[in-house]
């Protein structure tokens, strides 16, 4: 099969591909040499499977996500919808102020769908949403997992948080904006996880 | 222009001086002493008592190394932060005196900063890389972004120095037990199941350490264990840096901190960087642990940029973070 590589990741390609007719892309979890073999096939599989059903649930759960169309464990490859849309990492310094904060809350509202169902992303990070048809997709749970936990949450929030302060610093306010989208949307208490997500900076060196 | 440089963050008394040529650090004589304490993890006051005990003999003989005269050296540099109050207070007293004795100007310069400059500053091709910072207790990944040296990725608990440190001392190995660990390491054959923890970015390594400790109690080969927690932790920190360098769309990487001079992890991080056509880069090994020649030829750097620091500007700072320096002094 002739394999266009669209994107190389730190741990995985992505694969133009087709399925049933349809436009897809292959996820594939690439052997690293440098570690050895005990955890490098543990990572794969474990991130495949993982990732796999998380993106399921997330869909059921009201998440925009791609649609996965086959996994393959051994392999490390998961098939799935072709997202046809922009990474939030590259638009959002060039939104008007207006559009950023309605993208950051609905950024902070389908996050907090996934917490509701305790599903955690991760690596929530500007990289790994997808702006298509208007609504925030995710991609990339291979750092996720199911935790009913405040400081997991708070955790997984913290990612995202850090990522704004590198990656749009420029723009201090849009993890304030996510948060109010947050707010609106979590079943449970969004005060505590936001009060977590501070402990959690101050645990970290020099804070 | 000549500068002198004085670290005092942590175990280490520094004092390096440098000379600029055509944008490049030529070090001149870089001199290290460092406190080991007969038990135990450092004692910060113990420490500072250590650096003053050396700290003006130290000097001396870095300026007869450097074949240099006192009224030569244009700059006065010191470690502001982070680190050990003791520590750094004793290195910044000792600047502010040297200073003023000599009548020339001072600059407090952010250590973790220091680490990555001197990769740029002495390696030739090293240009704009994401830096891998391990000692003590640092475990950074910093990169250049939107005009600020930047954390992408760290640790959420212990730096990994500290839990080597941690786990070495509960099995009585003598500080710094991170050598002691890599030779144990190398006669591990099985590998024992450990924590993985990465965060996006970011890595934790307490539930690893607690893990590592009980398969001893169980009676698990120390060698073995060794070996499992290099493998993991190291396959971690690798894992992050690469997880970096894609997010920030470099193509090179450095290494720093007294834990770079770990030969298991240099090979990681080297193997990852040649499987991504990137460029892999360590500095020596005494310029890769805490030493003064990398404050004196930050201390230059800023103030070839045009900053300048009063006496009463110079106060140490203990959480002095990487990413409220301003750099002034790249584009």
């Amino acid at each position: 099969m002739n394999k266009q590589i669209i994107y190389r990741g730190a741990e995985a390609e992505i694969c133009l591909s087709h399925y049933l007719g349809e436009k897809a892309v292959q996820k594939r979890r690439v052997p690293k040499s440098y570690r050895i073999k005990e955890i490098d096939s543990f990572l794969i599989s474990f991130r495949t499977k993982g990732e796999a059903k998380l993106i399921s649930e997330a869909r059921l759960h009201g998440v925009s996500v791609p649609i996965i169309y086959d996994v393959n464990l051994k392999e490390g490859v998961i098939t799935m919808q072709y997202l046809e849309g922009k990474r939030i990492k590259d638009i959002l310094n060039n939104l008007d102020e207006k559009e950023r904060k309605r993208i950051c809350d609905m950024i902070g509202k389908s996050i907090a769908k996934l917490h509701n169902n305790d599903i955690i992303h991760g690596d929530i990070t500007t990289s790994n949403m997808i702006l298509l048809d208007d609504r925030i997709h995710f991609i990339d749970f291979g750092l996720g997992s199911k935790n009913g936990e405040i400081e997991t949450k708070g955790v997984d929030l913290h990612v995202l948080m850090e990522a704004f302060e590198s990656t749009h610093s420029r723009h201090p306010d849009c993890f304030n904006y996510v948060l109010e989208g947050y707010k609106k949307e979590f079943n449970g208490n969004a005060g505590a996880v936001i009060k977590k997500i501070e402990d959690i900076v101050k645990r970290g060196r020099y804070r | 222009m000549i500068s002198l440089g004085i670290e005092g963050t942590a175990h280490s008394i520094g004092i390096g001086i440098i000379q600029d040529v055509k944008g490049k650090c030529n070090v001149l004589s870089n001199n290290i002493k460092t406190y080991s304490p007969e038990k135990g993890g450092i004692h910060p006051r113990e420490a500072a008592n250590h650096h003053a005990a050396y700290i003006a003999d130290l000097i001396g003989e870095s300026v007869k190394k450097a074949q240099v005269d006192f009224s030569d050296i244009d700059l006065v540099s010191f470690s502001q932060g982070p680190g050990l109050g003791p520590c750094l207070r004793t290195a910044a007293t000792a600047a502010r005196a040297l200073a003023l004795a000599l009548d020339k100007p001072i600059m407090g310069v952010n250590h973790c900063v220091a680490h990555l400059e001197i990769g740029k500053g002495t390696i030739d091709d090293c240009k704009d890389p994401v830096l891998l910072y391990v000692s003590g207790a640092n475990t950074q990944v910093i990169a250049f972004a939107e005009g600020k040296y930047r954390v992408f990725g760290e640790t959420l608990d212990v730096g990994i120095g500290n839990c080597l440190d941690k786990f070495g001392i509960s099995m009585g190995m003598e500080f710094p037990c991170g050598p002691k660990i890599e030779e144990l390491a190398k006669k591990g054959q099985k590998y024992l199941k450990l924590p993985y923890s990465i965060k996006g970015m970011d890595i934790a390594f307490s539930g690893l350490l607690t893990a590592a400790e009980q398969y001893v109690r169980k009676g698990k080969k120390l060698e073995d264990t060794c070996f499992s927690i290099q493998e993991t932790t190291f396959a971690a920190l690798t894992e992050v840096t690469e997880r970096a360098m894609a997010h920030t769309e470099k193509n090179e990487v450095l290494l720093g901190g007294g834990v770079a001079s770990n030969k298991r992890l240099r090979d990681m991080v080297k193997t990852m960087a040649q499987e991504r056509d990137a460029s892999f880069f360590v500095p020596s090994k005494d310029l890769c642990i805490d030493n003064g020649a990398m404050i004196a030829w930050l201390g230059f750097l800023m103030y070839n940029s045009g900053i300048r620091m009063s006496i009463e500007e110079s106060v140490i700072d203990q959480r002095f973070r990487t990413d409220m320096v301003d750099v002034t002094w790249r584009e």
